[in-house]
């Protein structure tokens, strides 16, 4: 079921910040607007590593995908995609599986505009304009059924994403409807803000994001690791960012509990 | 994680220049590079270093290679400010580009910047794009949005009219443009306080208000409208209130059904339902519920009036004319009742048959409601002319005027209906006051004959014993059976109060019959248990009893089935039981006396008292009627008269060869002054009021016991006479 009748376009809001522009901006790019900025100067401002984590996300989802090519993986479905400032996850599947299909998903219109201009060549790529609290009407869009058709497992990239999903919207509820629609074989790749990493900023980074369309909700890691119920998960199981599965031990770094995102790989049997 | 310590701070420290590599390779693991690959990373950072040496190669300086550089370090998303400001410190610090290091410095942070803003812009250029593109979709789903809904106002089949709060009508479809037979132009600008109609459901305004105020959500009603034509239009009214962003109320949205069919049917079968098809008067039905309605919540002192109106001679019309011009009179009453009680306010309605009622709602006083009477004689004046006839009819009426907190619907109907029965048993063509006394008496004649039927079924009726004592030694001779009804609502009542109506309707043939049994069976009961001390049992036999053919048969079989000594059975009757000596009944009495019942003539005194047949009767007993005992005066010349009498009847009695018994024998003297004048048993007060059987039996066992004596044993449970 829809949340919004299907006459009422998404709202569109240029002045006010928005996650995945911020997120941009975290890393370096320029695909944002002033309150994006100002937003996202604030934030940095109050929690100086804030960079260093997005990047650190970025890292995972690369390894995760580059993982999940490896192991054979051609489809995936990237929810949450934002805007692909570098490292866009078709490009890195494709340097290992070059026939990768992505789907990527967003609910902003803005980032969705972005990704289709991005792809408007590629062929194996498409954007589905759609809200993850809603899945059922995900699931329902003719790109997600022609990606989740018969055959071939898919990965489900749920990545820095759940987060903005609030209690209310029952996050659990989401993975299990999402899972269950799954073929065989399929993969979940996911990435929490965790309260356990920096307690002393999980307060006042959560009243920051509260203020814009996108409220964040970080979790305990306990409760990350049940969003994988139903999944069996790879090695090294759920841990911090820098902990999963590093090309080189060096970069984990002595205090890897400092990235707060806590991420997992888990498969369906 | 953490990058390593800034490499500038070594540089400074004069590190050999063969360590350039290494340091430039650790710059480019910090910050961006710890996002990438590693493999990735080490083509980077061998491609730039090769970029930074070739700049100085061949002696000369080549800028170009050094921008390339920095260039890459863009491309590869190194787009940190601080990236550079280390890179140029690590560079200067070098020994890259021998003497022309600031050159190289310079040139690779040209490229860096170059390709900074180029890329900078690229991406402004995207997102602004992205934005744009956006906003066109946006629009697009907007404008298609809006033809949606455009068309869905448009060529709804409902009527939808939108409002804003003030109650000014802004736009309004075409389904509502037909409902109101209206043009665009005649509904814009229209204002809906307008939209009243005086058959609007109380509480639609309110409602409506409730909601432009922002105090209710929506509302629906069923309510009549206008049209441009005149007509009036009933629909199916959905209101709902529009509100902005903050909640406050802007619009108005009304949705109208035209219901103006499904209404007029309602309409016409609720017509039919309350009212009669004949006269085209409110019937019955619709009579009760307004008469109900009036009770429902009463205003403090609030009267109302009735007039129940019952044709004349009627049924002579039906019977000599025939239905059909029995039902054109009806017809042309009700119109006349109709247009002459209508005008003042007035229900008229037809209960049924040739009754009519007038319903006086909000009556000023009992003068009203006699000129309504009044004004229904009047109406009825004139003869009715049908078919070439000249009917003349007149009506009774019972009228009754009273405040609605002094009775219910249901008494009131039927005070105003029995107050009828008093103007036709009066004289008919008049009106009659409800009387609050006579309608007491009448109501238990009435509650009597209705109720008498089921209540021999149900074991309403009971029966109380009398006792008849002998004068000369007060002993228990006889017994008077008296049936008694204990009534639901009246309590209980004595046999004048009901026997007369059990003779009317019939019912006293089941009754009598059910009495008779019962005090046989009574009386059997006591001979068994006290042998030769048991008393006589009479039992009443009504007038009808005693024509009834079947009544010998009746008393042979009770006997049997009783096994009551026939001779213990004395039946009482009335002078009036018998016409004639050559009656049938008298055979029947004959043939009771051939059974051994023995037979007593009651209340003597009070009918014909015909001595001639008292000879030729088969009679062993009289009772001498109890008026001529208790109305005996205290003294004087009268009561010298009075008692002239009695011994007269006694001493006739004797003549005859019957026993005497004297009845309303309640004192003493009376009883002494009988005893003397040789009157052999007697029955009253004095002797004993009716008792409960257990009573009787009671008596008889103490007279059995140490012998006291005396007439003037307890009269034991308080009787009811």
């Amino acid at each position: 079921m829809q949340q919004r009748p299907p006459w009422v376009p998404a709202g569109m809001d240029l002045d006010r910040p928005n996650a995945a522009r911020v997120y941009d901006y975290y890393l370096g790019g320029s695909h944002n607007f002033a309150a994006d900025r100002e937003m996202a100067r604030q934030a940095v401002k109050l929690w100086p590593d804030l960079p260093l984590i997005m990047r650190a996300n970025r890292a995972f989802l690369r390894r995760s995908v580059q993982y999940l090519a490896e192991q054979g993986f051609t489809r995936f479905l990237d929810i949450g995609s934002g805007i692909p400032t570098f490292g866009a996850v078709h490009e890195i599947a494709r340097e290992i599986r070059p026939e990768s299909r992505v789907v990527y998903v967003d609910k902003d219109p803005v980032a969705v505009a972005h990704s289709r201009l991005l792809l408007k060549d590629d062929e194996h790529s498409q954007v589905v304009h759609a809200d993850l609290t809603d899945p059922a009407d995900l699931l329902s869009r003719p790109e997600v059924v022609g990606l989740l058709a018969p055959g071939e497992p898919v990965a489900v990239l749920l990545v820095a994403v759940l987060h903005f999903v609030t209690d209310e919207q029952d996050p659990e509820a989401i993975v299990r409807t999402l899972r269950d629609a799954l073929p065989p074989g399929s993969a979940l790749a996911l990435c929490h803000a965790s309260l356990e990493g920096r307690p002393d900023q999980a307060d006042a980074h959560q009243d920051l994001y509260n203020r814009t369309p996108t409220p964040l909700t970080m979790r305990s890691m306990e409760r990350i690791r049940g969003l994988f119920d139903g999944f069996e998960l790879v090695e090294p199981g759920v841990v911090y960012l820098p902990q999963w599965r590093p090309e080189e031990p060096a970069t984990v770094g002595p205090h890897p509990e400092r990235m707060v995102g806590v991420v997992g790989v888990g498969r369906r049997p | 994680m953490t990058g390593p310590p800034p490499a500038g701070d070594r540089t400074a420290a004069g590190r050999p220049t063969t360590a350039f590599p290494e340091d430039w390779a650790q710059l480019l693991q910090s910050g961006q590079g710890a996002a990438m690959h590693p493999g990735a990373l080490r083509r980077l950072v061998a491609r730039t270093t090769a970029l930074l040496h070739r700049s100085e190669q061949d002696g000369g300086f080549d800028a170009g290679s050094a921008e390339e550089a920095g260039a890459l370090l863009v491309d590869a998303h190194f787009t940190d400010p601080e990236i550079l400001a280390r890179a140029v410190g690590l560079l200067h610090g070098s020994d890259l580009a021998q003497g022309r290091t600031a050159e190289l410095t310079g040139a690779f942070a040209a490229g860096w910047a170059a390709a900074l803003r180029e890329r900078t812009l690229a991406e402004q250029e995207a997102i602004h794009q992205a934005a744009d593109a956006a906003r066109k979709e946006a629009e697009r789903a907007l404008r298609e949005s809006e033809t949606r809904f455009r068309a869905l106002f448009e060529s709804a089949a409902i009527g939808i009219g939108i409002g804003d709060v003030e109650g000014n009508i802004l736009a309004a479809n075409k389904a509502l443009q037909d409902i109101f037979g209206a043009r665009p132009e005649d509904l814009r600008g229209r204002r809906v306080n307008d939209l009243v109609h005086p058959e609007d459901t109380p509480g639609v305004w309110e409602a409506y208000e409730e909601l432009v105020s922002g105090k209710r959500e929506h509302f629906q009603f069923d309510k009549p409208y206008y049209r441009q034509d005149g007509e009036v239009v009933w629909t199916h009214l959905t209101c709902s209130l529009i509100r902005d962003d903050e909640g406050l109320p802007v619009y108005q949205v009304a949705m109208l059904e035209d219901i103006t069919d499904r209404y007029r049917l309602q309409e016409r079968l609720r017509h039919q339902a309350t009212h009669d098809p004949l006269t085209g008067l409110p019937n019955r039905t619709a009579f009760f519920e307004r008469l109900e309605a009036l009770f429902e919540s009463p205003e403090p002192g609030a009267r109302f009036g009735l007039c129940y109106v019952d044709l004349d001679g009627f049924k002579v019309v039906n019977d000599s004319l025939g239905h059909e011009m029995g039902d054109q009179l009806l017809a042309a009453v009700a119109l006349r009742l109709e247009s002459a009680l209508r005008p003042l306010g007035h229900l008229v309605a037809r209960l049924g048959g040739d009754e009519f009622v007038v319903l006086l709602e909000n009556c000023r006083g009992e003068q009203e409601a006699v000129a309504a009477a009044k004004t229904v004689l009047a109406a009825l004046a004139k003869p009715v002319p049908i078919d070439g006839h000249r009917l003349a009819v007149g009506a009774s009426i019972g009228v009754l005027e009273r405040p609605v907190a002094a009775t219910t619907p249901m008494a009131a109907v039927r005070a105003a209906d029995l107050t009828l029965y008093r103007a036709k048993e009066e004289g008919r063509g008049r009106w009659t006051l409800f009387d609050p006394q006579r309608n007491a008496r009448a109501v238990s004649r009435y509650a009597v004959s209705v109720r008498m039927p089921v209540a021999l079924d149900r074991g309403e009726f009971f029966i109380d014993y009398q006792p008849l004592c002998a004068l000369a030694d007060g002993s228990l001779a006889a017994v008077e059976a008296l049936v008694r009804w204990r009534h639901p609502q009246l309590g209980v009542l004595g046999p004048d109060e009901f026997i007369g109506t059990a003779e009317e309707t019939g019912l006293i043939m089941p009754l009598g019959r059910w009495v008779l049994e019962q005090a046989c069976g009574q009386a059997a009961d006591w001979a068994k248990r006290f042998g030769a001390h048991a008393p006589q049992i009479n039992v009443n036999l009504a007038v009808r009893q005693v024509r009834n053919a079947g009544l010998v048969a009746d008393i042979d079989r009770i006997l049997r089935t009783s096994g009551l000594d026939p001779r213990l059975l004395q039946l009482e009757i009335t002078e009036s039981a018998v016409v004639g000596p050559h009656d049938e009944s008298v055979r029947a009495l004959h043939s009771l006396v051939d059974l051994g019942v023995s037979l007593a003539v009651d209340d003597f005194g009070t009918g014909w008292s015909n001595l001639a047949y008292l000879r030729d009767l088969p009679v062993s007993s009289l009772k001498i009627a109890g008026s001529f005992v208790s109305d005996l005066k205290e003294s004087g010349k009268e009561q010298q008269l009075g008692w002239r009498i009695i011994g007269g009847l006694v001493s006739l009695a004797h003549t005859l060869g019957l026993t005497v018994t004297a009845e309303g024998v309640e004192n003493a003297d009376h009883a002494e002054r009988l005893r003397t004048m040789g009157c052999d048993w007697a029955q009253g007060w004095h002797f004993g009021r009716p008792a409960r059987p257990e009573e009787i039996a009671r008596r008889i066992a103490d007279s059995l016991g140490p012998k006291d004596g005396g007439p003037g044993f307890g009269s034991g449970r308080e009787g009811t006479r």
